[in-house]
Formats: C-alpha cells, sequence, structure tokens
C-alpha cells in the first residue's frame, strides 16, 4: 500500500517547493487565522498603551471599546469556553454600562464575522490532489522521550488513519495502538479551544502582551523566580530554545517530569558509566533474551521497531529442515510481577515480586562472576541456572533488558551483566542520550516542589504536563502552585493543572503544528502538520517565544533554521522536501559510543531484605490511557487491556493467591455475564500515608503479595469521556515509592464495583480454538495442529462448490508471532468508523470492535474462576492471544439463515454486509459460531459532534441503528488496489492490498492476501503445516486461518 | 359419526359426564348464549378485567414506541444472545395458537362431540394469541420498518427474500396460520351472527350484525354451502396445525447452535404447542364458564378430556427431552455433550430444573381422575403448564446462545424492564381481547350446540 501511495506524496511535493506550506490553503474549515498573529505585532504600541493604563481598567466608552482591538479580537469568538468571571467588583453603574456595550457589540460582531472568512472553492484544483483519493504525509508522533515515525492518510485535507512509516527506523511501518488512537485526540470535542485567563476567555495577543510584560520584569531580575517544567523533551529545536531562553534569563531554571517513565534507566547508566548513555537493542541479532520486568515489546521507546524485529526471529517458515528451526528461533525468559504484553507470550516467565528483581539481577550478576550476591527463593534459584545457562552458552547473541520501571541498580547492574556476556555492540549499543536534557526528573521536580513551597517561584511555564493530576501526592503540587504569582500552563485539555493555573493556553495537536523530535536511536525527524489548527491552539516553541526577545518566532522557520544550519552546504529546499517526504533527516542517527564501566554489582550496598509477607503495591503506566493523557480517548478507553480484557475502569491487580488470602473474589453478573460485566470487590488501599479506594481484580499470573496500580485513570478533569473512571493511583504514590511502595493494607469495603470485562471466559473447554505447541513438537511432528482434526472432507455439503475462478481473498494470522498488543484492533476502528458505545454498552455485552483479541490460559484446570482454590494452576499459566476478525467462511452459517439476503458472499470469497438491506433479525448473529458479528443495537454511532464527523474514513459506510456489522477484510481498500491495477492493466499484486490491522500489526502476525495465487504470502502461509482452521470440524471453511502457536521452551528447563 | 366412536348414550360414556347438561332445549341453548352478549348488563367485574388488560396495553403501546424511538438495545438482548425476550414470546404465542385450530379443525374432522362448546372462544383464542405472536418478530428486528424485505414482492432492484432462511418460512407458515385461523372462524361464526342480528335489539347492532352475518338465512341450501365449506376449512387448517410448529422449530433446528440444531425438534414444537394451547384453553375456560355460568356447557367433561389431552401431549414432550439429552451424549459431539452438562450444571439450570418440574413432573397428577375433575386444581396446573412452556423455550432460544462454540465470547442474558414490559403487555392485549370477544360474539356456538341438543335428545330417546 503505501510504496503507491507514497508516490503520489512525491509528486505532490514536487509540485509544491514548498512542501508542508502547502497545505494551508488546503483546509477549506480551519479557522481564520488572528489578525494579531497575522500581521507583525506592534510591541512597543502595545507596551505603550499597557503602561498608560494604570490600576483597574474598566471600559469607559464605547467610543474606547471599539478601539480596543483586543476586544474586537474577543467578538470574534462566538463560544466562550467557559462563562465568564467577574474579578473584580463591579458597582451597578459599571455594570449597566457593560451590559450596553455587550448588546451593541454583539451586533457589530454579527456583522464582522463574515467579513474575513473567504470561502473559495476550487478554482484549480491544486496538483496531486484528487477529490475522494486520500494523500499520504510523513510526520512523526513525538511520545514520552521516543518519536514515532508515521504515515498519516489525509482526505480532502482530514487526516484521517494513522499507518506507520516504513523508512523510519522507530516504527518500520507498523504503529501500536496508542498512535494509532491519537488521531482521535486532534479532534476531541473537548479539547481545549483558547487561551484562558483564570478561566475566562482571551486572545493569543492578550497573552503576548502579558508574557512580554512579564518577561520584561523577569529580564529585570534575570530570571530569577522564572521555572519551565517540561515532559521529556527529545526535540532538538525546542531543546535550543529552551537553553536560549535559560541564557536570556540567567536564573531561570528547566524542570522536567515525565509520570510515567522512570529514572531508573537514566540514573542506571550513569552509575553503570558515570554519565548518561541512551541504550539501543537489536533482538533481531538475539538469540536468548532475558527480560527484567521489562515490557519492550509494549512500551518504551523504540517498542514498535523491537517488537518488529524480535518477531522475526521465532517466524517458523515451511522449512523441509526443520532441525535447522533451533537455531532461528529466539528464546525469550521474563522475570516480572505481573503479565505484560512481552510476559505474557515469553518462552519461560517467572513471576517475582519487583523488589526480588533486583535480587534476581544481583545474583544473575553473581553468577556470571561479577561479584556481590542475591538471595532467591528455591524456584526462583532453580530458574536464575536455567538462565544463566543459557545466556552463558550465547555469549553476544543473548541480551538481558531491565525493565523501565526498575530501579537505577537494576538497571546498572543489567549494564554490567550485557558487558559481561559480550552483548554491547552486537545485541544492543549504547548512543548520546537522545534527551535535549537529560535530567533526574524526580529530582528536579523535587527541587522545583521545594522552591515554589519556599516562594521563590514568581512565573512558571507548565509545557504539555498535568502535574497537579501525575505528581506524587506528597508534592502535594497543587497547593503550591497556589503560592506562585503568574502560571502559565499548556496542555490540550483544560485539565486538573489548568484549574490552577491563571493562563491556559490551548495546545495542538501534533497533527497541527510543526516541530521536531528525535527517535530512540537519536533519528532526527520533522514532526509535518497535516492540519490547520482546528481551534486557537499554540504549540510549545510559541509559548516560549513569547517569553523570549522574538515572540513572532514560528516554528515552521525555527525547524528549516536548525537544518539549514546542521544542513550547511546544498540545496536546502531539495533536502527538506526529501525530509519531509520521508520522514526522517538522513543520517541523524547517533552512532554508537564507547562507554566504560565505573561500577562493579559487588560494590552495591547491601539490599534491603525481602519481606515476602508484606503486600507490595508497584504501579505501572496503563496500556490504553497510559499516564492519563489518553483518559479523553474513547478508542482507548473501550479498548479492551491486553491480558485483562478490561475496559474503561483501571483496577488494582492481585493474584489469584493473594486474592484467597485477603478474601477477594469475582462474581459474574447477570447482564452481560462473561462477555461484558464483572463485579469485584471494592478495597481501600492505604499506602504512604494516604488512601484511595479501587476495584480489585484477580489475575492469573501475577507474583504473589503484589498489588498493580495502574496509572492514568480517575481523572476529575479529562473532558466527557474520560472524566471519573476508575481509580487515581497517583492518589497513593510517593516520592519515597513512586514504582515500588511496601508497607500498605489493604482492606474491603463490602461493596462491589461493575467493570466492564470483555473476555472474563480463559478456559478453552477442551476445544481445538487456539493450537499451540512447544518448538520440540513442532519439529517431531510439524502438523501437530491438527491431531484430532474433524474436518470434514469438502463434498460433505447440500450446496454445490464453488470454484473461485479469480481471487480468492485469505487471511492468515500466526498464533506465534501475537502478543495481544491491540495495535490491530485500534487501527480497525480508525479505519472502519466502528463506534464507542461507552461502558454501559460494554458491560451488556455490544461492544462492536470488528476484530477482536482473545486471550486463554493454558492452564491445567477444570475452572474458569480465579477466585477458586485453583490457584496452582493460575499462579504463572502459559498465556496465548488469538485476533479474531471475521473468519470470510467459504460454507458461511450466517449467509444461509439470513432473510433478507443481507449478508451475501462474493465471487472473491468474501462475506459481504449489505447495510441497507439489512433489516436486523441478528439471526446472522446467533449462528456465527465465532461470534465475530457486531450490531448496532442503539445509535451508537455520535452523528452530532461536528468534530468527529472530520475523523471519519468517506470510504467505509457509518452505520446507524438497527444493522448488523462486521470485519469487510477492509473491502475498501480491496476495492482500490482493484481500481489500480485494471487501470493499469495488471493483476492485483501480492502485498499491493493490506489490512487496517496487517498494516498496523507491529509483529507480522496478520497476513492478507489472493490465496489462489500460490507465489503469495498468505497461500504460502496457508501451505504450513501448522495452519489450521478455529473450529474446522463444522464445515464452515474460514478464510482466516491460525498458524499454531509455538513456544520455545529450553529443554533443560522443561526437564527439570 | 366417525367408526370406532361410541354412541353417546353408550356405557362408557354414560359414566363420564355428559357434553351437554341435560334439560337443554334450542331455545335455551340460543337464550343462554346470546344473552351473554345481548342483553346481560356490563359488570362491574367485567369492566374492572377489562380496565386491567387495557393497563397493560398501553403499557405495551410505550414499550412499542420506545422501542422504536430507541432501538432493540433497549432489551436484554447482546452478542453472544441475539434473540431473548421476543422470540421466546413468540414461539410461546405460537403454542398457544396451536389449540383453537387444532380443536376445531381436527377435533371436527375426527368427529369428537365434545370440542363443540369450546372451539369457538378456543378458535379466538388461537386468533389472539397468533396476533400477539406476530407482533414479536416484527418488533425484535433492529428496523421495523424494513421488515417488508421479508415479503416476496416486486421489487425494482430485482431482489427477493432469502428462501433458504427459516425466518422466510416462518414469515409464511405464520401469515398462512393466521389467514386460514381467522377465515375459520369467521365461516363458523357466520350462522351465529345471523342469530346475534335476529335478536338484537335497536338498529345500530342489527346492522353491524346484519352485515357480518353476509346475509345468512338459514336456508337448506345456505346450510349444505356452510358446511362443506367448513369441512374443506377445517381440511386445510389440519395439515397447518402440524406446520406452523414446524417451521417455527426450523428456526432452531436449521442453525447450527448447540441446543437448536436437534431433528427432534419439529414433532416436539408440535406436542409443546398443543401441550400449551390446551392450557391456555383451561385457563380460559374455567374462568368463563364460571363468570357467565356457562358449566352446563362446557362440563366436567370437556375439561377432563382436555386434561387427557394435556397428559398425553406433555409425555411426548417428556420425552422430547429426554430424546435431546439422549441423542446429545449417544453423539458424542463435544458441543452437545457439553450443552447437556450446562442444562445441569450452568449458570442457568434453575431454570432448566424448573421446566422440568413444571413440564414433566406437574402433569403426572392428571392421571388422578379426582385431579382431572378438580376444576381449582386444573386450573391451577394449566397456569404451571403455561409457565412450564415459556420456560422451555426461554431455555432452548436464550441459554442455548449463551454459551456455544467460542468460550471467549460467552456471555450472559438479563431481560430488562422493556422485555418485561413488552411482555406483560401481550398478556394484556390478549386478554382485553377475550374480554371484548364474550362481549360482541357468541362465546360458543349457537348453531352447533343447538346440534349437539338434538343430537342427545335423540340418542337419549
Amino acid at each position: 500500500m503505501t510504496d503507491g501511495m507514497r508516490e503520489d506524496e512525491h509528486s505532490y511535493f514536487a509540485m509544491h517547493p514548498d512542501g508542508g506550506d502547502s497545505h494551508a490553503p488546503h483546509e477549506e474549515g480551519a479557522p481564520d487565522e488572528l489578525t494579531a498573529s497575522d500581521r507583525p505585532l506592534d510591541l512597543a504600541a502595545v507596551r505603550a498603551r499597557l503602561q498608560a493604563k494604570s490600576g483597574k481598567q474598566y471600559w469607559r466608552t464605547l467610543d474606547e471599546l471599539a478601539d480596543d482591538p483586543h476586544f474586537e479580537e474577543l467578538l470574534h469568538r462566538e463560544f466562550p469556553r467557559q462563562a465568564s468571571e467577574w474579578d473584580d467588583a463591579v458597582d451597578r453603574r459599571d455594570f449597566l454600562k457593560l451590559m450596553a456595550a455587550s448588546l451593541a457589540f454583539a451586533g457589530l460582531a454579527g456583522c464582522k464575522s463574515n467579513e474575513q472568512a473567504n470561502i473559495v472553492p476550487y478554482v484549480k484544483q491544486p496538483d496531486g490532489m484528487v477529490l475522494g483519493k486520500p494523500l499520504f504525509f510523513a510526520t512523526v508522533m513525538p511520545f514520552a522521550g521516543d518519536a514515532i515515525g508515521l504515515l498519516v492518510e489525509s482526505h480532502e485535507g482530514r487526516p484521517t488513519k494513522i499507518e506507520g512509516n516504513p523508512d523510519h527506523p522507530s516504527s518500520l511501518g507498523a504503529s501500536d495502538a496508542l498512535v494509532q488512537a491519537s488521531v482521535l485526540n486532534l479532534y476531541d470535542p473537548d479539547r481545549a479551544q483558547t487561551v484562558t485567563y483564570a478561566g475566562e476567555l482571551r486572545t493569543w495577543s492578550a497573552f503576548l502582551d502579558a508574557a512580554q510584560a512579564d518577561s520584561a520584569a523577569l529580564k529585570s531580575a534575570s530570571g530569577d523566580g522564572f521555572r519551565i517544567l517540561t515532559g521529556t523533551i527529545t526535540s532538538p529545536v525546542l531543546g535550543e530554545q529552551l537553553q536560549a531562553l535559560l541564557k536570556q534569563y540567567p536564573q531561570a531554571k528547566w524542570h522536567q517530569w515525565e509520570s510515567a517513565v522512570s529514572d531508573g534507566a537514566r540514573e542506571g547508566g550513569k552509575l553503570a558509566f558515570g554519565r548518561y548513555v541512551n541504550t539501543v537493542y537489536r533482538p533481531e541479532r538475539a538469540e536468548v533474551i532475558l527480560s527484567l520486568d521489562s515490557d519492550f515489546l509494549a512500551s518504551g521507546p523504540g517498542h514498535i521497531r523491537y517488537m518488529k524485529q524480535f518477531y522475526k526471529r521465532r517466524k517458523l517458515e515451511q522449512d523441509p529442515q526443520v532441525e535447522q528451526l533451533s537455531s532461528e528461533m529466539n528464546r525469550l525468559y521474563v522475570a516480572e510481577p505481573t503479565p505484560s504484553v512481552t510476559g505474557a507470550t515469553a518462552d519461560h516467565r517467572l513471576p517475582l515480586r519487583s523488589s526480588e528483581i533486583e535480587q534476581f539481577a544481583r545474583a544473575l550478576a553473581a553468577k556470571l562472576g561479577l561479584g556481590g550476591s542475591g538471595t532467591l527463593s528455591a524456584a526462583a534459584e532453580k530458574w536464575l541456572d536455567g538462565v544463566s545457562k543459557d545466556l552463558q552458552g550465547h555469549r553476544g547473541s543473548s541480551l538481558v533488558i531491565a525493565g523501565e520501571q526498575q530501579s537505577a541498580e537494576v538497571h546498572a547492574l543489567v549494564h554490567a551483566i550485557n558487558a559481561a556476556l559480550s552483548n554491547p555492540g552486537n545485541t544492543l549499543y549504547y548512543t548520546e542520550p537522545v534527551e535535549a536534557n537529560p535530567v533526574n526528573q524526580l529530582e528536579s521536580l523535587r527541587e522545583l516542589c521545594a522552591d515554589m513551597d519556599a516562594g521563590k517561584v514568581d512565573t512558571l511555564l507548565i509545557l504539555s504536563g498535568n502535574p497537579v493530576y501525575d505528581t506524587p501526592h506528597d508534592f502535594d503540587f497543587a497547593s503550591k502552585l497556589r503560592k506562585v504569582r503568574n502560571t502559565v500552563q499548556l496542555s490540550p485539555y483544560f485539565d486538573e493543572t489548568a484549574q490552577h493555573c491563571r493562563w491556559h493556553v490551548a495546545e495542538s495537536h501534533y497533527l497541527e503544528a510543526w516541530g521536531d523530535a528525535r527517535a530512540f536511536d537519536g533519528t532526527i525527524s520533522v514532526i509535518q502538520p497535516l492540519i490547520a489548527p482546528l481551534y486557537y491552539t499554540r504549540s510549545a516553541h510559541d509559548v516560549l517565544a513569547a517569553f523570549s526577545d522574538k515572540p513572532g518566532i514560528n516554528a515552521y522557520d525555527a525547524v528549516r533554521d536548525r537544518l539549514k544550519a546542521a544542513n550547511g552546504n546544498g540545496d536546502f529546499e531539495k533536502f527538506w522536501r526529501k525530509t519531509l517526504n520521508d520522514g526522517v533527516v538522513a543520517n541523524t542517527a547517533y552512532p554508537p559510543i564507547s562507554v566504560s564501566a565505573k561500577f562493579s554489582p559487588g560494590s552495591l550496598p547491601a539490599a534491603k531484605p525481602a519481606q515476602p509477607d508484606e503486600l507490595e503495591f508497584i504501579f505501572r503506566p496503563d496500556p490504553c490511557v497510559y499516564d492519563g493523557r489518553f483518559a479523553n480517548n474513547g478508542w482507548l478507553q473501550e479498548l479492551p487491556k491486553p491480558v485483562t480484557k478490561l475496559t474503561w475502569d483501571n483496577a488494582a491487580m492481585v493474584s489469584p493467591n493473594t486474592a484467597e488470602k485477603l478474601s477477594l473474589t469475582h462474581r459474574v453478573a447477570a447482564r452481560g455475564g462473561e462477555h461484558g460485566q464483572i463485579l469485584s470487590n471494592v478495597i481501600d488501599i492505604a499506602l504512604s500515608d494516604s488512601k484511595v479506594t479501587a476495584a480489585a481484580w484477580i489475575l492469573p499470573g501475577q507474583a504473589d503479595g503484589v498489588i498493580v496500580l495502574p496509572l492514568g485513570y480517575g481523572r476529575t478533569f479529562a473532558g466527557y469521556t474520560g472524566t471519573n473512571k476508575g481509580f487515581n493511583a497517583n492518589a497513593v504514590r510517593a516520592s519515597h515509592a513512586l514504582w515500588t511502595a511496601s508497607g500498605g493494607k489493604i482492606s474491603k469495603t463490602g461493596a462491589e464495583y461493575p467493570m466492564a470485562c470483555t473476555q472474563y471466559h480463559f478456559n478453552m473447554e477442551g476445544r481445538k480454538i487456539l493450537s499451540s505447541g512447544t518448538l520440540e513438537e513442532y519439529k517431531k511432528n510439524p502438523a501437530f495442529a491438527h491431531e484430532g482434526d474433524e474436518t470434514p472432507p469438502k463434498s460433505d455439503s447440500l450446496y454445490k462448490e464453488f470454484a473461485y475462478p479469480g481471487y480468492a481473498w485469505g487471511m492468515a494470522i500466526d498464533l506465534n508471532n501475537c502478543n495481544g498488543c491491540n495495535a490491530c484492533v485500534v487501527a480497525c476502528v480508525s479505519e472502519n468508523n466502528i463506534p464507542v458505545v461507552g461502558k454501559d454498552q460494554v458491560m451488556r455485552g455490544r461492544e462492536m470492535h470488528w476484530i477482536r483479541i482473545d486471550r486463554y490460559y493454558k492452564a491445567e484446570t477444570s475452572t474458569n474462576d480465579p477466585s477458586t482454590n485453583e490457584n496452582d494452576a493460575l499462579a504463572n499459566p502459559p498465556t496465548f492471544f488469538q485476533p479474531v476478525p471475521c473468519q470470510q467462511c467459504e460454507n458461511a452459517p450466517c449467509e444461509q439463515v439470513c432473510p433478507v439476503g443481507a449478508t451475501v458472499h462474493s465471487a472473491e470469497g468474501l462475506n459481504d454486509m449489505v447495510y441497507n438491506r439489512c433489516v436486523g433479525t441478528r439471526y446472522c448473529s446467533n449462528n456465527c459460531p465465532y461470534k465475530v458479528r457486531r450490531f448496532n443495537f442503539l445509535r451508537f454511532q455520535d452523528w452530532e459532534t461536528p468534530s468527529l464527523k472530520l475523523q471519519r474514513n468517506p470510504e467505509v459506510t457509518v452505520r446507524s441503528r438497527g444493522v448488523m456489522e462486521k470485519c469487510t477484510y477492509c473491502v475498501q481498500r480491496i476495492n482500490n488496489g482493484r481500481i489500480n491495477a485494471e487501470k493499469e492493466n495488471r493483476p492485483i499484486r501480492d502485498g499491493e492490498i493490506v489490512t487496517a490491522c496487517e498494516a498496523a500489526c507491529p509483529s507480522d502476525a496478520i497476513v492478507f492476501g489472493n490465496a489462489n495465487d500460490p507465489d503469495s504470502r498468505v497461500a504460502k502461509l496457508k501451505a504450513q503445516q501448522r495452519n489450521y482452521s478455529i473450529l474446522g470440524e463444522l464445515n464452515s471453511r474460514p478464510r482466516t486461518t491460525y498458524l499454531a502457536a509455538v513456544r520455545n521452551p529450553n529443554p533443560e528447563m522443561e526437564k527439570a | 359419526m366417525s367408526v370406532g366412536q361410541p354412541p353417546l348414550n353408550s356405557p362408557e360414556i354414560r359414566r363420564l359426564s355428559p357434553v351437554l347438561e341435560p334439560g337443554h332445549t334450542y331455545a335455551t341453548v340460543t337464550d343462554k348464549i346470546a344473552a351473554i352478549v345481548l342483553t346481560r348488563p356490563v359488570s362491574l367485574g367485567w369492566l374492572a378485567g377489562f380496565a386491567l388488560c387495557f393497563t397493560f396495553v398501553m403499557i405495551l403501546n410505550v414499550a412499542v414506541a420506545w422501542l422504536i424511538i430507541k432501538g432493540v438495545g433497549i432489551w436484554g438482548i447482546n452478542i453472544p444472545i441475539g434473540w431473548g425476550f421476543a422470540i421466546v414470546n413468540f414461539v410461546w404465542w405460537i403454542g398457544i395458537g396451536h389449540a383453537g385450530t387444532l380443536i376445531s379443525a381436527i377435533l371436527f374432522l375426527l368427529n369428537q362431540k365434545w370440542r363443540t362448546s369450546i372451539n369457538r372462544f378456543a378458535e379466538a383464542m388461537t386468533l389472539f394469541a397468533v396476533a400477539c405472536a406476530g407482533l414479536f418478530p416484527l418488533i425484535h428486528t433492529g428496523r421495523p420498518w424494513m421488515a417488508y424485505y421479508m415479503f416476496p414482492y416486486p421489487s425494482t432492484m430485482g431482489i427477493w427474500p432469502q428462501f433458504r432462511s427459516p425466518l422466510i418460512w416462518d414469515v409464511f407458515a405464520v401469515s398462512t396460520y393466521g389467514t386460514v385461523s381467522l377465515l375459520f372462524w369467521f365461516v363458523g361464526l357466520i350462522p351465529d351472527l345471523a342469530t346475534l342480528r335476529d335478536r338484537a335489539i335497536g338498529k345500530p347492532k342489527q346492522i353491524i350484525y346484519g352485515m357480518l352475518a353476509m346475509g345468512w338465512r338459514g336456508s337448506a341450501r345456505h346450510w349444505h354451502r356452510y358446511q362443506s365449506a367448513y369441512l374443506l376449512l377445517a381440511g386445510l387448517a389440519t395439515p397447518l396445525v402440524l406446520s406452523v410448529h414446524t417451521v417455527v422449530s426450523f428456526d432452531f433446528s436449521v442453525a447450527i447452535v448447540p441446543g437448536w440444531h436437534t431433528t427432534i425438534f419439529p414433532p416436539y414444537f408440535v406436542a409443546g404447542a398443543i401441550y400449551s394451547g390446551f392450557a391456555m384453553v383451561l385457563t380460559i375456560a374455567i374462568p368463563l364458564r364460571k363468570a357467565y355460568d356457562l358449566q352446563d356447557f362446557i362440563t366436567m367433561r370437556h375439561l377432563e378430556n382436555m386434561a387427557k389431552v394435556m397428559l398425553a401431549t406433555g409425555l411426548i414432550v417428556a420425552y422430547g427431552y429426554f430424546f435431546e439429552f439422549f441423542l446429545s451424549l449417544y453423539s458424542g459431539n463435544k458441543f452437545d455433550v457439553f450443552l447437556v452438562q450446562q442444562r445441569l450444571h450452568g449458570p442457568y439450570n434453575h431454570f432448566y430444573f424448573a421446566l422440568i418440574l413444571c413440564n414433566i413432573l406437574t402433569p403426572q397428577l392428571l392421571w388422578i381422575q379426582k385431579v382431572r375433575t378438580n376444576v381449582a386444581m386444573l386450573f391451577v396446573m394449566s397456569l404451571i403448564i403455561n409457565l412450564g412452556m415459556w420456560l422451555e423455550r426461554f431455555v432452548i432460544v436464550v441459554i442455548s446462545l449463551t454459551r456455544d462454540f467460542m468460550p471467549s465470547a460467552w456471555g450472559r442474558y438479563s431481560a430488562t424492564i422493556w422485555d418485561y414490559a413488552t411482555f406483560a403487555g401481550t398478556l394484556g392485549l390478549f386478554t382485553m381481547l377475550l374480554f371484548l370477544f364474550v362481549r360482541v360474539l357468541p362465546a360458543i356456538s349457537i348453531a352447533e350446540m343447538r346440534e349437539l341438543v338434538a343430537e342427545t335428545s335423540e340418542e337419549q330417546k
């Protein structure tokens, strides 16, 4: 797909010397830029006027009001976000004057508003744009210390769908759930839309005036009391802008705080090498990987790339020489406290308390002769034996990865272990940090809080953060914020922090503003906007510039200037166009650096003795809403979390054994039941001198005694979707126990809380649904998936065999590669206009996802209830994931029962859904053995909110209530491919049509294509002996088939 | 008189209660039945009962209006349970609608004299039940305003219904059954409408009954045509009694859902339908004969006969349950075996046990003659059997869907207030129609009763 469409893009840019700028005129619906920012700001005049005024200003005459350009601007805003509050006492006379003025100008605004907005249709169609044909633009999404390379689909100027950029090192063409969902944030109707002061509407120029006035005062104090708080910044331009600002204000300070990223990795590097380093992994080179509580496949910088490369080493191509496979397939060991996406699919997994991870690392270091020692339980010791032998047998081709949330000591130990295994240079390398200014963020925040408390802070800029919500509770950020005279927050929502700040500037989405960012390996990319800001929003560049002596500087020029300077000679415009087109600035990845170890594991002070009886609380970013920044994203709220399958809430997760000890249980509710609603116990958590009430969730595979508190929920000012969902784990998160806390207590309140869980039943009931085996079994019998197969012969049908002479669309899903990361689910939602139904409807079993990911535990248990006493089987069950889209059966049970022929078979084998014909009997869904059909029980789609309409894919029908829908194999993409091929008078090429799920999948587990073509990828996969159909005995003959999962356990550990 | 039928004055029959209490003449029969419609004042009891039913009809209106405004999502259905109360109620009502035609047509052909005094209201009950049943498939669709897609109308797009779907068969089966039942009922009514026309006081009544009587004068030719038409319609209706519920059972047995996909369904559904139909006839007959003093016409003999039919069909149903289990286990099909386990041990097993209690254990009491002739006992049992048959449909339709092939998609069903409101509303509609029926049409066939007077008096001579 991308190749063909990128060609379009080349021609588009070739015609437009000023590549990026050229889309501005394409935006018909974009609001007018404010007059103030269009014309050069006459600061001298503004300042003069400000100085002329003294004391409290009231409007005296209508003339004066009419002359005031700010007031005029204000009148252009039709819908103030918040009703204005009176800051000052207004007497009756003034009030009447104001009322009169308001009335007079209400009419004036009405007259004027149309004058400036010229809506002009295309007289000449812009080159490269064909109405109805999407364009793709390369950009990057800056995210928590990484930049993910994207190609964004744009329909008539509206970005609608996000794909990975194959040329970008961080995505390699794939994406993840958060990236996919980020486009919805752009159209979120709850976004902050303009500048406010104390909740009252202001214009950007009013903010500029104030900022310039403040900066003048600050400059005279050489910046004393001026503080800037940002997240982790990897943007070189922004970094330079900040440094320049700090030069201008020598006493000013720049603080950083990213709530879901730990300082462990940074400080671990410092501990190990005496300097900050950035570690880049090369999982494709590793035979044996040990993850110590690292979810490197699903989170953290570079995870999409790592997933892609990791799973390259797990492919089992149909090879006659199956014996050679053992050296091909890598082996993953994971020791972790709570099942992550990475851990759930590991070959060997050891549930270990977070605090024991360090002991484990110490013990491993000791085993490798690095000194020191660690105390472990007998079982963990045994596990360690096997792992360390395997690692030692793969010197230079092994990899040990420390978890993001682990301490600096663990990271330092892992650096030492990797060095001892000669891995640096082979399976990983070190580079300069990608951050513009790496610091210990907790200490940085602590310093800021202390200064705020001491009244040393006069002006605080908070750029893209929400510290009131996400800082440790003992810092009590909100009350300290009150001691700061002037607070400015830039954020996309009017959030918890905004409630306490004077100025709030609405932040532009990354698809709306220029910028740049470094990826996990240092590669610089330009953030290329696809649309002019939908609202009166600004970027961090603008806010910083407002306090500089060049307030008019714009990010576009800044990015170009920086690249010009870095690029030196040569044709810059050509270079710029190529950069924008490719989505990466060529050759900017950091080269590996050599580091010298300044650390020996033996020198570590003795660790705190483990207290296995004490409860251990650990904090983790939520797999869906992350640190809360995606809380108002309906797609992510409704996305079942990979392992727990919970939606719309977080829960305090406990292991089955611990649950039994605390007598926590689940109850399947009558409404919705296993596919919807589970009632869980409500618990009070007292931890770190604070309290929070949460719902408990029993999670098989979790380490005993560990309670996981996911971050990102319990937002109080997140917007319509995200407010008051789940509980706020930050409420019990203290700075001294940021990631792992102990000494807490849990008590049952006796109440029950309904959880929306889309798949509670994890037992396969002995049915052949998900087939799995070990590499050894596979080598012995590559067709193990077919044991006990009862698939009837094709002749067993009442209906005549259809030949499918042309294309026969099919899909093969390699369960070996699926780890349930959810990228495909959100990609499908985004591509196919799938509605968000809300928690209540999910609890009734009515979620609409066309592709779901089923999770099964391969546990020797006869029960499905984790709260019963068959806990041992569930202590560490092997976990498997199975994406289930429509199976597109050739003998489709749904088609035969539809009374009106609304679901019919195409000549290419697609099971088509004709929405217009559907009367909604739901008979097809009843008769679908895979239960992949989704029904619009109510009018689930939002038809009112204008901004959401912009996001929809114009190629896919927006369904109304009363009709059935389901996966179409992205039939719109098939038809686009067919049209292209027919225009060129050639057959459709393999790989030309990529379904949304396939495009998003970072592990290449999903392959779509023409099963009739023996050379197609899908036909080759289907020819593998691992290939099987779910419930083949029903003779439904699905076109979606699965390749059995093969795990590669260590034979020695298996025996033991 | 058909072969094998003992004459009414034979000693075996004498032992039983008569089908018509002695002492009635043509005049008394006509007076008594016509009086209910023509002269009897509206009683307070009737008004109260009617008002109550009417309230429920209003509830039905609200429930259906809200349904059309919001969508079927106001009900408890979900994925995987796509069919809930609506289909349960549909099958239940259709089942109830079986008894009327069975009594009028099949028993007529078999020359069972005892059918005479119950056939009229049993047929009326059939029609009302079919009306209630017909409502559900219509409103349960996601877009009821598009339901005409299910009819083979000449569309300019050249699109036809999908004839492989049992739902299309259903459309034909139910609409045919409804039409034939209505015709049969109306043809049977014609002589009585003429009687009412002749006896009515006041123009409006005379005109309305006169129009409905279609010029009936009671001539020998009329009677001749009438009887052949009635016989033909009886012949036409007879196969329908068997076909309707067979086709309804195809909705399930043609699907592949474990618990639905079984060949025993057609006979078992038909038996179940007759079972529930007779239970409903009893439920109506017992209060009716009491309220309108019709014990002479609806005698203990009728009640006992109906009890016997219930016992017989109840045993067929029990056999059906047994074989459903047996075949599931005998087939060794893992899904079917699992289904049996679920019925016994699953989250809904209490429904299954209640069903066994209502439908299999309770009717065994009918072996005892004392029970068969105890009006109060019969009434209670008829209610229990009605409930049991509703549970049976719930177990088949809903519980089979909760746990089918993919354990990951298993779910549960819980009806909402709107499900209950709609069901209660149709109960109200059904009873309201019955209330109206007894006031405007003769609840017992006057013509046939007069015939019976003639026959009984002849035979008693």
